[in-house]
């Protein structure tokens, strides 16, 4: 039987668009998209790292920009990206000891991770602007 | 035919790659560095709120804060390399057009990681 055969006409599994989006599929889509969103971030971060390394003038204006409206709010969204994959993350650690699996833990874990990832985010933005 | 192993002599051992679980371990290795490295520079970023440049630079001079975020840089820049391939391999189907995305997240990696570590070494270095 050749390859050919192999991929023959046979019928697909469904794609996404079929499943009710469920909350454990949204925070996997979710770890997903901020593990993406965090990768194309650390252009900001290395960005603002030679700003500094440039010198006072340089840094104030790159420094400026992330002090704007708009750039505040684009770091606010790095924030949550970050806190958000990081208790992705530790809810895979979970699953890689092999617990969590049970139909009541993993429902936990994922209103544990979007609950803390908002939580654990506005509260180091208020502790930033209250040690300014 | 040349080949007269079975497919699943193929996959034994190793696998067909011949990396085994190297991908999954490393990406799990930076993980737990991660969130130990990440939650120290955002500390440090918090904690340098509204501070001007030359407290920065100071404060980026101390030599264990200079190695530590030259670890962040390391262990963040090969987890997002790791993890935007499995991305490529998942969506990303035509062979050419696979191997200039995943060439092309090596470079950006490469690019990100040494840009940071330079900054991060100039200011430590004191120049």
């Amino acid at each position: 039987m050749s390859n050919a055969d192999l991929r023959g006409n046979r019928p697909l599994s469904p794609h996404l668009q079929i499943y009710k989006p469920i909350l454990t599929m949204v925070m996997s889509i979710l770890h997903r998209i901020t593990g993406a969103a965090l990768y194309f971030g650390t252009l900001l971060l290395a960005w603002w790292l030679i700003a500094a390394a440039a010198g006072p003038s340089y840094f104030d204006f790159v420094n400026g920009l992330y002090g704007s409206i708009l750039g505040q709010l684009v770091l606010f969204g790095f924030t949550w990206a970050l806190v958000h994959h990081m208790l992705g993350g530790l809810r895979h650690f979970i699953w890689d000891m092999g617990a969590g699996f049970g139909t009541q833990a993993r429902e936990w874990l994922a209103k544990a991770t979007i609950i803390g990832s908002v939580a654990l985010t506005l509260i180091l933005w208020v502790i930033g602007y209250a040690v300014r | 035919m040349t080949d007269m192993r079975t497919p699943l002599n193929i996959v034994r051992g190793l696998g067909s790659a011949k990396e085994g679980t190297d991908h999954f371990w490393k990406q799990r290795l930076t993980a737990v560095a991660n969130v130990f490295l990440i939650s120290f520079f955002v500390i440090l970023v918090i904690s340098m709120q509204g501070s001007t440049h030359g407290e920065l630079i100071e404060t980026l001079r101390n030599p264990l804060v200079s190695i530590v975020l030259l670890l962040v840089i390391l262990s963040g820049v090969f987890h997002m390399k790791l993890g935007m391939q499995v991305i490529i391999e998942d969506y990303v189907h035509g062979e050419g057009i696979k191997f200039l995305s995943l060439m092309a997240n090596t470079f950006f990696c490469v690019f990100i990681g040494f840009g940071c570590i330079f900054a991060v070494l100039k200011i430590g270095f004191g120049g």
